[in-house]
């Protein structure tokens, strides 16, 4: 049986790669993806520690958060999407409204 | 060596090949089916760890939703779209990186702490993970945040639907992303 601390170290990696990859690109559609991914990294930690601990919760609420990433992704695609419409543009250099 | 630490290397390196190949693509397709290899691997490792009623989710949610959804946003708004990397501010890169390699220090030493596997008991208490087990916790224990997670679909559906609307009298539909500026 694999020792839980591997996982955890491969979620580890694949969060930092997500979050670099938020910081590195422009494109507003492979930030999604990113965090996406960093979602589904934090997902394999809570399954790995619900192994370790022989307790079902953790299952749950990795239940919970793909109901939360789906909702997360119908509306941001959706936000994109509209500002896709006013802007013709998806780099987030050019989406600065909210910054003053 | 052990034969489930081996498939667990490879599973985990084609994970995490498919990760950075999310990060490093050019095109938002390519970028988009590296992220569908991911989740397909992480389905793989999520049986390894007596999960099986959410492997199966996590390839009909991820793969089958998520990933379709991306897939139709690239679509409609064109692919052609290639990186943006910021050209005018150079340090952006050199910084993104540094601060990802401290981010990563700073976990694995957290996570470093060598857990080894669970006792027998504890894995009895899982049940494998089947269906039935987190389904009768579900329904159970945690019917109030089910019922909750029902609604913050039904409101997240109706947001993605007044978003997505077509404005009143714009009839041209959505226009291709120009070119990269």
């Amino acid at each position: 049986m694999v020792e839980t601390s591997y996982y955890l170290v491969l979620a580890a990696i694949i969060f930092t790669v997500g979050a670099t990859g938020v910081l590195l690109r422009r494109n507003a559609l492979i930030i999604f993806m990113c965090i996406e991914m960093m979602l589904n990294s934090v997902n394999l930690t809570l399954i790995a520690l619900a192994r370790q601990w022989g307790n079902l919760e953790g299952q749950i609420f990795v239940f919970m958060i793909m109901a939360v990433a789906a909702a997360e992704v119908a509306v941001g695609l959706a936000i994109l999407i509209a500002n896709v419409r006013h802007r013709q543009s998806i780099n987030i250099d050019e989406i600065n409204l909210l910054k003053w | 060596m052990s034969w489930s630490l081996i498939f667990f290397l490879l599973v985990g390196a084609v994970s995490l090949a498919a990760a950075l190949g999310v990060v490093t693509s050019r095109q938002p397709v390519h970028s988009a089916l590296f992220l569908l290899t991911n989740f397909a691997t992480l389905a793989v490792l999520y049986i390894t760890l007596d999960a099986q009623f959410l492997a199966a989710a996590q390839v009909i949610v991820y793969a089958g939703g998520i990933v379709i959804l991306i897939l139709f946003v690239i679509m409609l708004i064109g692919g052609d779209t290639n990186d943006f990397s910021a050209a005018q501010r150079a340090w952006s890169r050199t910084v993104g990186i540094a601060l990802g390699i401290i981010l990563l220090l700073v976990i694995s030493y957290s996570a470093l702490s060598r857990m080894m596997g669970p006792s027998e008991e504890s894995a009895a208490l899982l049940r494998g993970g089947t269906p039935e087990a987190v389904g009768i916790e579900l329904f159970t224990k945690y019917i109030l945040p089910f019922e909750l997670v029902a609604l913050l679909l039904l409101v997240a559906l109706i947001g993605a639907l007044v978003l997505g609307r077509q404005q009143e009298g714009a009839g041209e539909g959505i226009p291709s992303v120009k070119a990269n500026e």
